[in-house]
């Protein structure tokens, strides 16, 4: 019962990734495009979710739907005057971004089904890593710990803030 | 039917492609970045469906995934921060219209 849900849950993510961010590049508003691509972030955090990484899935949905998604729908606001379409392709440019895609697409694929030793592999059982887990790993510094990554993101973060106002401050 | 690797795979792949599709094709700058947050987006899955299939007793691709988050979204802050000034300055994100750095 439990496969079964599983199965159904993962046909609905897939099918809802491939139609929407096929959609979040093809729409002709941009408004349009920005809500689709919200809804492609959320099919990733259920995908996240469903291979047991809860607090990865809450960080998908709140940095990237919560955070970005509405960055991206102000930066929208302040740009653009509301509901004119983009401008039509040219075909030469449609052209070259069609074969460089389907083209990258067909390699990746040919690879991946090729190289079908582990494509076949499925989930082992495993104890999913609880929040007091995480944070010791985040936190220490023998083999499994990640302090200078994190260290090293919070003076990334520090830096683009700083560059964030200076950048967009009025001169 | 078992999910495999492979039905994780494919789905993110597309989404790759769609990106690089976007990239390419898009004039708009803000759609061009939305078309490269679906490619990083499509990475983060590829590097999280590997940690658990693969590898499950570790944690490598997860903790990969938190930081690529985090360096999305610094980077998209950024990007807008230049995309809103390039607009107070020229009245325009059409990167055809873009033509000259200095003013």
């Amino acid at each position: 019962m439990e496969a079964l849900g599983n199965n159904i849950l993962y046909i609905v993510v897939a099918l809802s990734i491939i139609i929407f961010s096929v959609l979040t590049v093809t729409t002709k508003k941009i408004l349009r495009s920005a809500t689709y691509l919200m809804f492609v972030l959320l099919a990733t955090a259920i995908i996240y979710f469903q291979m047991d990484y809860e607090f990865l899935g809450a960080v998908q949905i709140a940095v990237y739907a919560g955070g970005i998604v509405v960055l991206f729908v102000f930066a929208i606001m302040l740009t653009h005057k509301p509901g004119k379409d983009a401008e039509p392709l040219t075909l030469h440019k449609k052209w070259i971004g069609l074969s460089a895609a389907v083209l990258g697409v067909v390699l990746c694929a040919f690879a991946l089904f090729s190289y079908a030793k582990f494509c076949g592999v499925t989930a082992r059982s495993f104890d999913s890593i609880d929040m007091a887990q995480l944070g010791h790993m985040l936190l220490s510094t023998d083999k499994f710990g990640y302090l200078l990554p994190f260290e090293a993101i919070s003076v990334l973060l520090l830096a683009c803030i700083i560059g964030g106002v200076v950048i967009a401050r009025k001169r | 039917m078992d999910l495999t690797l492979l039905m994780y795979l494919v789905p993110s792949l597309v989404m790759f492609g769609c990106g690089v599709f976007g990239f390419i094709t898009r004039k708009n700058m803000i759609a061009m970045l939305i078309s490269l947050e679906l490619m990083l987006n499509s990475v983060d899955i590829n590097f999280v469906v590997f940690n658990r299939f693969l590898y499950p007793e570790g944690s490598e691709g997860m903790f990969f995934t938190l930081f690529a988050i985090a360096i999305a979204a610094a980077e998209t802050a950024v990007a807008i921060a230049l995309i809103i000034n390039v607009y107070r300055a020229v009245k325009n994100v059409d990167i055809n219209q873009l033509t000259k750095l200095k003013f």
